[in-house]
């Protein structure tokens, strides 16, 4: 929790591109790699049966691309993060190194994940993405600036215009996208109103014994 | 114009507005496995905070567990660290927990309704995406990653956007061996797996209201797989019978007090919705989700897409599905071999599940190639059905009859696909590797649908196979 309270406004670094729509939590991380007590050691399993066929042998895929190595900006097209809501989908992006998204659309619990832990996912439109695709499967050394304030990523001579809803903008620009916080923050009116709800107040659970 | 029961239940459930301009919402019931709890449980511990309502907190363990030697220590050393991380979680900070020697362990989204502790009118959180299955009984259930565990179990809160709400009308009747399964798949096929996004689905209408609960729970079950964030059915007599004298709901005068409750909270009549879909249930055939994504469905006799004739966005998909799967555009899917047949899930594990498959391969056997699993979806499950000989049935049609697990539905405990094997599965995902192999195949239909397949060894038409039920 280290990275709590910090404002994040700009994101740089270069970028790789993970191409496909409805690219579901599944193919992120394969769910025989969620047996595990901490998210520590997930990085290594991201896109992991994407990266490595049964033998083990690697296989073609911008994350075994030595060009993209270091890469923290993630390029991706429709509904990405779809299915599961294991956070560990992006915890291992994360580990890996990924700090910002860019994609056309992103699956909303994905995203929220994401927001959670200081990542944010933007939003481009089709022709945007592809421009961006493009220029970094051409140019990997490519440096990306994400400012969030203004809404703009520049990348080598491109600038593009992204969306962020209102709430991510507001979380990141004010370092406040650790949700515990805020939440605690509001505990006596947490206890108002679970006070006043029928099924706590009128009728609450039976419990039998034993 | 009146309001819709999200409206309702979200403005109760409203603490206040959170700087970030999200609703701070309380949550009246969070629910808690093994596999996105332990990280937050870890989280508190850094903060040194406490969990806020243990007492509406429930605790089981169910994605790791093996189906078939369930003895401890388990066999899979990390599965036994994870059962234990949680028992051990739940001693310490007092939330009940329904262990395998408890009796009422299960798939977490089957012991929620079954226990009564998933009500009309509350606001439902788990560390899994198909929380939204307790949406069918007139509750607004939302899955959630570990992070937002841990706010759940530190503030009994979560910050979320607003909903917007769309209402699903099916009308019409569904026909015999045409089942609630086949509704939902359709559903998706139709608006697709990013659809519902920034969505609640309400489904209505005669084909729903006609449904018994365990069936509307299957609905709600895959609403997160059309890309809703929840979805629900408004509560009425069916839910409040379905209630009635289970373990957690109040009894006597306190039940009294609930069902007036649970009839307030249900939409209006001329309740406003952002948006509306109509279904005919009239016409609607079984369905066999055969791709990478549940949307990629068709009725059994219809006949798979062909690339050429798909939108370029659908075309994309399809095509990696279809080197995925290397099946054939334009073929029917019927006549399809399978591997393997799993009827479980917390889509349609439960009793009324395994009764329609009991009936349909009673004194019949299973193709010899085929794997036949039936896995039950809780301890309670299996208890009944074992009350009423469906065991038996299934054993000697060539099933194995299993304990209690999320089993085949994703590859995190002993069952899963070998290799490229074909699963005709009663499931809620067909993703690449979801059975946990990476070249493995799923075909997902109504648990009617998997017997017939395991019977003819091949996809089947399970209106052929007998005269089937009704739900």
């Amino acid at each position: 929790m280290s990275r709590s309270k910090s404002v994040i406004r700009e994101i740089t670094g270069r970028a790789l591109a993970v191409r496909g729509n409805d690219v579901d939590t599944d193919r992120i991380i394969p769910a025989r790699y969620m047996k595990e007590l901490t998210f520590d050691q997930l990085g290594q399993y991201s896109f992991y049966d994407q990266r490595f066929d049964s033998s083990g042998k690697s296989l073609d895929h911008p994350l075994n691309d030595p060009r993209f190595e270091g890469a923290s900006v993630l390029l991706v097209n429709k509904n990405f993060g779809c299915g599961s809501s294991r956070e560990h989908a992006p915890q291992a992006l994360m580990r890996w190194g990924i700090r910002a998204i860019i994609g056309e659309s992103f699956a909303e619990i994905f995203a929220g994940n994401c927001t959670a832990l200081g990542v944010p996912t933007l939003t481009v439109g089709n022709g945007e993405i592809e421009e961006l695709m493009k220029l970094v499967e051409a140019e990997p050394q490519t440096e990306f600036r994400i400012d969030l304030e203004s809404r703009q990523v520049q990348a080598g001579s491109s600038k593009v215009s992204f969306s962020l809803s209102a709430s991510q903008a507001q979380v990141f620009l004010s370092g406040t996208w650790d949700t515990a916080t805020s939440l605690l923050d509001g505990l006596e009116e947490v206890q108002a109103t679970a006070a006043r709800l029928p099924y706590i107040k009128d009728f609450p659970y039976d419990r039998p014994r034993g | 114009m009146g309001k819709n029961l999200l409206k309702k239940v979200w403005e109760m459930h409203k603490v206040r507005t959170l700087p970030s301009g999200q609703d701070q919402l309380f949550i009246g019931l969070h629910l808690i496995h093994e596999v996105t709890s332990p990280q937050a449980f870890a989280m508190l511990a850094e903060r040194s905070l406490k969990v806020l309502h243990p007492e509406r907190t429930f605790a089981t363990v169910d994605h790791i567990v093996p189906t078939d030697d369930q003895n401890r220590p388990f066999k899979d050393e990390l599965a036994e660290q994870m059962i234990q991380a949680l028992e051990g979680n739940t001693a310490e900070h007092g939330i009940t927990f329904f262990g395998l020697d408890s009796g009422l362990q299960g798939i977490v989204h089957i012991i929620g309704p079954e226990l009564g502790l998933s009500q009309p009118g509350m606001t439902i959180a788990c560390g899994d995406s198909h929380t939204s299955t307790h949406g069918a009984l007139g509750a607004i259930a939302f899955g959630v990653g570990t992070s937002q565990v841990r706010d759940v179990l530190a503030t009994q809160t979560l910050a979320l956007n607003p909903l917007k709400v769309r209402r699903i009308e099916v009308k019409g009747t569904l026909g015999s061996g045409v089942y609630s399964k086949d509704i939902i798949l359709r559903v998706i096929a139709e608006l697709g797996v990013k659809g519902g996004l920034g969505h609640a689905y309400e489904y209505g209408g005669p084909a729903i209201e006609a449904l018994p609960m365990e069936a509307r729970l299957t609905i709600c079950n895959m609403s997160i797989e059309g890309g809703a964030r929840a979805g629900y059915i408004n509560p009425d007599r069916v839910t409040f019978e379905y209630l009635k004298d289970r373990r957690f709901v109040p009894k006597g005068e306190g039940f009294e007090r609930a069902v007036q409750y649970w009839k307030q909270i249900a939409s209006d009549p001329d309740a406003e919705y952002d948006d509306r879909f109509e279904l005919d249930a009239d016409t609607l055939e079984p369905m066999v989700a055969w791709g990478i994504n549940p949307g990629q469905a068709v009725g059994v006799l219809e006949k798979l897409p062909v690339l050429s004739e798909l939108k370029t966005e659908d075309r994309e998909v399809a095509e990696i599905a279809y080197s995925h799967t290397r099946f054939r555009q334009g073929r029917p899917i019927k006549g399809q071999k399978i591997d393997v047949a799993f009827i479980g899930s917390c889509t349609n594990g439960r009793i009324s599940d395994l009764r329609e498959a009991a009936r349909l391969v009673q004194g019949h056997k299973a193709a010899a190639h085929v794997k036949a699993l039936v896995v039950p979806g809780s301890q309670a499950v299996a208890g009944q059905a074992e009350s009423e000989g469906l065991p038996e049935i299934f054993l000697q049609a060539g099933f194995q009859w299993r304990r209690a697990g999320c089993s085949m539905c994703l590859g995190m405990n002993p069952d899963v696909l070998q290799g490229d094997q074909v699963c005709a599965s009663s499931s809620n995902r067909n993703f690449i590797g979801r059975q946990g192999s990476p070249t493995g195949r799923t075909l997902l239909m109504s648990p009617a649908m998997v017997a017939a397949a395991a019977l003819a060894g091949e996809v089947a038409d399970v209106r052929e196979l007998a005269q089937g039920g009704r739900e």
